[in-house]
């Protein structure tokens, strides 16, 4: 859809025609989930990029104390890249119409994502042994803010892809869930991306 | 004339047409409580955004009770006063207005006016419906903590929201920033439903011009509200973490009470620009809808084409983008450099280009045009002079020279009454007696909306003029009492007792409003299909009111704009937009929707 060619049509004209006057309805060719899930990436990125607008904004303030970096966050960010990976590879998968490969990928890729959640679990509670709570710097209550909502991100996609899982077991037709897992994994790409621009922050600032 | 080539039936790629997987209710609680169909989610939101209004309501009537009649009601003490602006505020922008134009006429119009079985994605629009619950739930809560509600006013800056000296600092402010933040994730799921339903699935014919204004209108203030609630959310996580776990962000250094709290370095100015980057865009939240609402029933009770309709889509989406670059024309006596103050203003001057080209386009609507004054064109008409009217006192304010003396009195109050409280609000009154004969099946009362309309009208007026004087006296806003103030005179006081006189009689009419929509629904006239004769798709359904799935069998198939009223050479006054050139000449009050439709499953 060519939406400024859209927008300068002239719809009062009218032409005479045996079948009156139907004109493509101009959607996208894409199904809907996907620009479902492409309209809530923009979203979630509008969110983030104020949250990073705000972090800049707080940081020139002079009371601003860099936070150490556990250097768990290292095999965390390896395992939200090996998740991301895993995704990739099962949407190829379903592509191919490789249901084991299919099924043993979505399940490394939770495990995976899974893995990285928990490490930053321990990261957090590696910082407060450390002594590092919210309220002492901005820095510290940024971080946590952060890792959290990413997390919760993760978390809400894990739902989907369980529920992606559970569907491919009861026997989902292949065209759907190819779709869905094709989603799962641009939305695991989204995250990874969050993850990395959120983690440079964190260690260059 | 033809730079649109006519594509026959055949060769339209149906695209996501015709798989629809309609949703089919197995028992009473999903066909009424926890429906899927965007219609009862319709009803679901817009009963919920009236009853928590008419809350926001009461709490009206009590301010203007203190403002009119000071220290004559022991019940109402300085904090009771602070908490009601707040919450009144509050449930007013949010929990009423954009949950009923965009949850409410959203979700009822929409699939009806693209001419789709439903929305998109029924389970997550149902879901929205239950978190968008779930916040005013949280919202009402804060009544009953102790503390009461928060009265930090309906902006929420910092420092002094969470500071114990404010009303609610201790649970009603968690409330109000928890609440928010669902109202949002719930607004996020209702959104991506508009959104990706106008751009995906409306039916055969239906191109983006052809769109009701309406649905354009709803179509553009999602997208701003998708791309300006985030800011608020930020906002509020961020000052839910100073308010709970003592972090500070938006708190400075400050003394309380003579001790040194341990907050430092914060910046209030950090909450204000991420809550005017979404506070502005909801202006047009708000206006948006009922820009394209009013446009399309001027048309329908004027019955005329639309005047300029690429204009009026254009305008709706340029002063969509403008509203994300004038934010700071609420933060002059904030501080800022003069540069910005210069930048802002001019923006928001800008705005009022493609604002006043909707007006004048209203305008010329209407011009020799075949002018019905129905309740619908009444309310219409008073929208337009009262968008006016408070968009030229919006001039004023947007000036950083005529702002500042002006700032934080009774004229911004007046002003923002006006333009996004009482002429959206005429808006929805419009739509209600325009949509409610396809809703129900019945007509509302006549003398008693033109009572509703009347006294509705000429009150606010009554109301809000007069606050315009107060507010270039000098008489400041957000005051519990003004005590001995030299520089305003006692008769300021007499027209505050008079202005809250003339609100409790509007409130009344908003009552006989109620009562009427009630009633109407067993003893109002029977509407018959398409009582206003409009052209429109959601008029043209088999069943009125519109069955599961809107339409029947088939989807309609569209073959014009919305807008052919008054067609030279038509037998009729209108023709429907699924009615083929070649049939217009037949007699087409009984539009076709089976014959010639889209074959799509309902499975």
């Amino acid at each position: 859809m060519n939406f400024f060619r859209e927008i300068t049509q002239k719809p009062w004209l009218t032409t005479d025609g045996p079948g009156g006057e139907i004109r493509d309805h101009g959607a996208f060719a894409l199904p809907k989930a996907t620009v479902g899930v492409r309209v809530f990436l923009v979203v979630v990125t509008v969110l983030f990029s104020l949250f990073a607008v705000a972090y800049s904004d707080r940081m020139a303030v002079a009371d601003w104390r860099a936070m150490p970096e556990p250097w768990l966050l290292w095999p965390n960010t390896l395992m939200l890249i090996l998740g991301s990976v895993a995704l990739h590879g099962a949407s190829l998968s379903a592509r191919r119409g490789r249901m084991d490969d299919l099924r043993s990928r979505l399940c490394l890729a939770g495990a995976f994502s899974i893995a990285f959640l928990v490490g930053q679990a321990l990261v957090w509670r590696e910082l407060f042994a450390l002594g590092y709570y919210a309220a002492d710097n901005p820095a510290n209550a940024f971080f946590y803010l952060l890792t959290a909502l990413h997390g919760l991100h993760l978390l809400g996609g894990l739902g989907v892809l369980a529920w992606t899982v559970t569907r491919i077991y009861g026997g989902l037709e292949p065209e759907k869930f190819k779709r869905s897992v094709d989603l799962c994994a641009v939305y695991w790409h989204f995250l990874l991306v969050v993850w990395l621009i959120l983690f440079g922050l964190l260690l260059f600032t | 004339m033809a730079d649109i080539v006519p594509t026959a039936v055949d060769d339209i790629p149906s695209a996501e047409v015709a798989e629809v997987d309609l949703y089919h209710a197995r028992s009473w609680w999903t066909k009424y409580v926890f429906s899927q169909d965007a219609k009862v989610i319709a009803v679901q939101y817009s009963c919920t955004a009236i009853a928590i209004g008419l809350v926001a309501l009461v709490l009206s009537w009590l301010m203007r009770l203190q403002l009119g009649f000071p220290e004559s009601f022991s019940f109402i003490d300085a904090s009771d006063y602070y908490q009601f602006i707040t919450m009144h505020g509050m449930i007013m922008v949010i929990y009423l207005l954009t949950a009923l134009f965009l949850g409410g006429f959203g979700n009822y119009l929409i699939p009806l006016m693209v001419g789709a079985r439903d929305m998109v994605f029924p389970y997550v629009n149902m879901l929205s419906f239950w978190v968008y619950l779930l916040a005013v739930a949280v919202l009402v809560a804060s009544f009953f903590v102790p503390g009461g509600p928060t009265g930090a006013g309906w902006t929420l800056y910092p420092p002094q929201a969470i500071l114990s000296g404010t009303p609610g600092s201790e649970y009603g402010i968690i409330l109000m920033l928890v609440s928010l933040a669902l109202f949002i994730i719930g607004f996020t799921m209702g959104g991506l439903n508009y959104v990706v339903t106008v751009l995906q699935a409306r039916t055969r014919g239906m191109t983006l011009m052809r769109l009701p204004l309406t649905v354009w209108g709803i179509f553009v203030a999602t997208i701003l509200a998708l791309l300006a609630f985030p800011a608020l959310f930020v906002g509020c996580v961020m000052m839910i973490f100073d308010r709970v776990l003592g972090s500070s962000f938006f708190m400075p250094a400050i003394v309380e009470m003579g001790q040194q709290l341990s907050y430092g370095g914060g910046s209030p100015l950090l909450f204000q620009h991420l809550f005017w980057f979404f506070g502005h865009p909801e202006v047009y939240i708000v206006a948006l809808p009922a820009f394209g609402i009013v446009s399309d029933l001027l048309s329908v009770h004027a019955r005329r084409h639309i005047f300029g309709y690429r204009m009026m889509v254009w305008a709706i989406v340029i002063i969509g983008a403008l509203s994300f670059v004038v934010w700071a024309h609420h933060m002059y006596v904030s501080g800022m450099n003069p540069w910005f103050g210069f930048f802002f203003a001019t923006t928001t001057l800008i705005i009022a280009v493609p604002t006043a080209l909707k007006v004048y386009n209203w305008a010329l609507t209407l011009w020799r045009a075949n002018i019905q004054f129905t309740l619908p064109m009444l309310f219409a008409l008073g929208f337009i002079v009262t968008f006016v009217n408070g968009g030229i006192t919006g001039l004023f304010l947007g000036n950083v020279v005529v702002d500042v003396p002006l700032s934080d009195t009774m004229f911004v109050v007046a002003h923002f009454h006006m333009v996004m409280g009482v002429a959206p609000i005429l808006v929805i009154f419009g739509a209600i007696y325009h949509w409610y004969p396809l809703m129900t099946g019945r007509m509302l009362d006549e003398k008693m909306g033109q009572f509703h309309f009347w006294v509705t009208f000429v009150g606010a007026y009554t109301i809000f003029l007069p606050l315009h004087y107060l507010g270039l006296l000098g008489v400041p806003r957000r005051y519990f009492e003004m005590g001995e103030t030299s520089f305003i005179p006692a008769s300021a006081q007499d027209l505050n007792a008079f202005v809250t006189v003339v609100a409790l009689i509007v409130g009344f009419a908003q009552i006989v409003f109620l009562f009427n929509l009630f009633r109407s629904l067993r003893h109002g006239k029977v509407a018959g299909r398409n009582p206003w004769k409009a052209a429109s798709l959601e008029w043209q359904t088999d069943d009125v009111p519109p069955g599961h799935g809107n339409f029947g069998e088939h989807l309609p198939v569209v073959y014009r704009w919305a807008y052919d009223y008054s067609v030279p050479g038509a037998p009729d006054d209108f023709i429907p937009q699924n009615v083929p050139s070649n049939a217009v000449a037949e007699n087409h009050a009984e539009a076709p929707s089976a014959a010639d439709g889209i074959e799509a499953p309902r499975t």
